[in-house]
């Protein structure tokens, strides 16, 4: 036994011996191993929080790439114990590197992540460091992810459905139009008075001015405001009045000449049209109201039209259009701005109103369908207020679960990613 | 010499000598600054030959400002530091390693075709260029108000029209549920176009131009308020870094 004994120490002896340098070799080349070995608290306590568990680790769905998901089980002790975890520190290796590096820090209760920092066809490998004050575990290490982008944003899939109504209501309506079958479209005060405001100009021997807004042709406001010159420029051209364009956008000034040469030659005075009635002024907005005001006192225009997207300048505008006496139509769908509109303007298209404008002023089938499709998208989004309300007052009155849960269910169905 | 001519002189001489002694206890810039603020605000009485000054100055530099700047941020980094990289590297060094992007050659295209205007024979061709521009406008405003402006505001105003707190029945938030809910179904209807507004819709028209108009009012008082804060900024500019009446 004795010599058993000594056997067995000298060899517990040389593992030991052998331990040591294996040890601080399999260190240097598994850093990783480093993070868990400095993991020591400053009291000298070494009890680590147990580490969170990876559950999920893939390519984030419905991206345009460059993008992994993390999911991870809280640690058992996250919010308790006297390890209490205060951060999940996540780190990264790309395929071909040595090492791991942190990329980012979660706060203790969340469970996941995403890495939005990820070259597309490179695998990553990942684990998380659960820290609790100075000391940390570590994960298991994650298999290695790639990204890529998809055709198909699964999490849109919502605003894709609702899309479709829409635009299947809008064709439908369009169709049925064009059939011959009268769209009934109720009365907007600020395009009725649209002729009355281009005569007034045309009698009084003085000129129009448009202003579409200040934002550029990437805007759908400012697209509604040509498109309601071109109409505004045929009535113009019919009754030989002088229009005044300045704008703060080249692709603007470009559109917007286009479109009045277009209502020039439909009104059949393409010979009256002149590239000088649109004029560009300059992108800075202040600098464009200096030079609008200036302007208008100086030409004392008959007739102001404020149709686009409108910031600071709207009452700067409409105020100075007020004091030369002009006859004023705004349209925009700024919140901010359409009170100052309303209170200085003779007429003031509001919001959708401006969008509505165009097959108003047209009457043609396809515009009239297509602002009928509309329309049944806002009874779509009254029935679903309405209903889902109803669910959730049901579910307060009755405090039924049942009924809650129903009702979280369909309003998951709205709810933009 | 008339007396409006000589008053106009009289004007010159004292705004020649403000400037000039404004020059010497306060410095180049901050002068310019504070008579180009005052030849604006001069606008207030009427229009003048010290606003035209300011407004003819204001508009050649802001025009020729963002004219800089719409090469050095939109050209440089978005068309030839995405087409070429090594050719703008001397300017914008970070774009140096970035990959090239062949892609970028249909915006230039575009782009060429959109210049082509400035040819009375070739300029038809800038309608291509236009079109694509308006039609990829609409299609992705088209995705981003459908989520923001249809789908999210749906999501928002959704709740109970009975609201209970720890102590039982809260009628406040009852109260306020109630009028949001009221007043977006009131709205909706009122922006509702293919259905005459008379009877129990056009009641709820009505109310919904109401609620509107309320909105407005409070909006109005809310924005006013941003705008005097322009104001008092301009103020501390004239009174403070000019004047020095304000430390």
């Amino acid at each position: 036994m004795k010599i058993c004994f000594n056997k067995v120490a000298a060899l517990g002896m040389v593992l030991l011996l052998l331990a040591v340098p294996y040890s601080w070799l399999a260190a240097q080349a598994e850093p990783d191993t480093l993070i868990q070995d400095t993991t020591v608290t400053i009291t000298g306590q070494e009890h680590l929080p147990r580490p969170a568990q990876f559950t999920f680790v893939h390519d984030s769905e419905g991206d345009a790439g460059g993008s992994i998901t993390l999911k991870w089980t809280l640690s058992p002790d996250d919010g308790a114990g006297e390890n209490n975890v205060t951060s999940y520190n996540i780190f990264r290796k790309a395929s071909g590197e040595s090492e791991f590096e942190k990329i980012g820090t979660v706060a203790s209760g969340l469970t996941e992540y995403e890495d939005a920092t990820t070259t597309d066809g490179v695998a990553y490998s990942y684990y998380i460091l659960t820290s609790s004050d100075s000391v940390g575990s570590k994960s298991d290490i994650s298999a290695g992810v790639v990204s890529s982008a998809q055709w198909f944003n699964s999490k849109d899939l919502d605003t894709f459905i609702i899309g479709i109504i829409i635009c299947f209501s809008v064709i439908f309506f369009i169709f049925w139009a064009q059939k011959g079958k009268k769209l009934y479209l109720r009365k907007i005060a600020g395009l009725e008075a649209v002729d009355e405001a281009i005569g007034r100009a045309t009698e009084m021997g003085r000129p129009i001015l448009y202003i579409p807004g200040i934002l550029d042709m990437d805007d759908v406001q400012t697209v509604a405001g040509i498109t309601i010159l071109g109409r505004v420029a045929k009535t113009i051209a019919e009754y030989d009045t002088k229009i005044n364009m300045p704008v703060s956008r080249s692709i603007v000034l470009t559109t917007a000449r286009e479109t009045i040469r277009q209502a020039y030659v439909a009104a059949g005075r393409p010979d009256a049209y002149s590239d000088d009635m649109v004029h560009y002024l300059t992108d800075e907005q202040f600098g464009y109201v200096a030079a609008v005001d200036g302007i208008m006192v100086r030409e004392k225009p008959a007739t102001c039209f404020y149709i686009g997207a409108f910031f600071a300048e709207s009452l700067i505008f409409a105020e100075t259009g007020h004091s030369i006496g002009a006859i004023q139509i705004a349209g925009t769908a700024m919140p901010a701005q359409l009170p100052f509109f309303v209170a200085a303007c003779d007429y003031t298209l509001i919001g959708e109103e401006l969008f509505a404008a165009s097959a108003y002023l047209s009457g043609e089938p396809k515009q009239l369908g297509s602002l009928k499709g509309q329309d049944v998208g806002k009874i779509i989004a009254m029935v679903v207020i309405v209903l889902l309300c109803a669910l959730f007052t049901v579910a307060s009155l009755t405090e039924s679960e049942a009924v809650l849960s129903l009702a979280n269910t369909i309003r998951g169905w709205f709810s933009a990613s | 010499m008339n007396a409006g001519k000589l008053l106009s002189y009289i004007i010159l001489a004292i705004v020649v000598i403000a400037f000039v002694v404004s020059i010497a206890l306060k410095g180049f810039l901050v002068t310019v600054g504070a008579f180009l603020t005052l030849f604006i605000f001069s606008f207030l009485y009427k229009d003048n030959p010290y606003y035209k000054f300011a407004e003819h100055l204001f508009v050649g530099a802001s025009a020729a400002y963002w004219m800089s700047m719409g090469f050095w941020k939109t050209m440089v980094p978005n068309l030839f530091g995405k087409l070429y990289p090594p050719m703008v590297a001397w300017a914008v060094p970070a774009l140096k390693n970035n990959p090239a992007q062949p892609l970028m050659l249909i915006p230039l295209v575009l782009g060429i075709l959109l210049l082509m205007r400035l040819s009375s024979k070739a300029g038809w061709i800038s309608r291509w260029a236009l079109a694509f521009i308006v039609g990829t406008t609409a299609g992705l405003n088209l995705v981003r108000y459908l989520r923001s402006d249809f789908i999210q505001q749906i999501n928002n105003t959704v709740f109970s029209l009975y609201v209970t707190n720890a102590s039982g029945f809260d009628l406040g938030a009852t109260i306020s549920n109630v009028i949001i809910f009221g007043g977006v179904i009131c709205g909706l209807i009122y922006f509702f176009f293919s259905k005459e507004h008379k009877g129990a819709f056009g009641a709820g028209a009505r109310t919904g131009i109401i609620v509107l108009m309320i909105t407005f009012g409070a909006s109005f008082g809310y924005t006013v308020m941003a705008r005097i804060s322009l104001l008092v900024g301009r103020m501390q500019f004239l009174f403070g870094d000019w004047l020095g009446m304000i430390r």
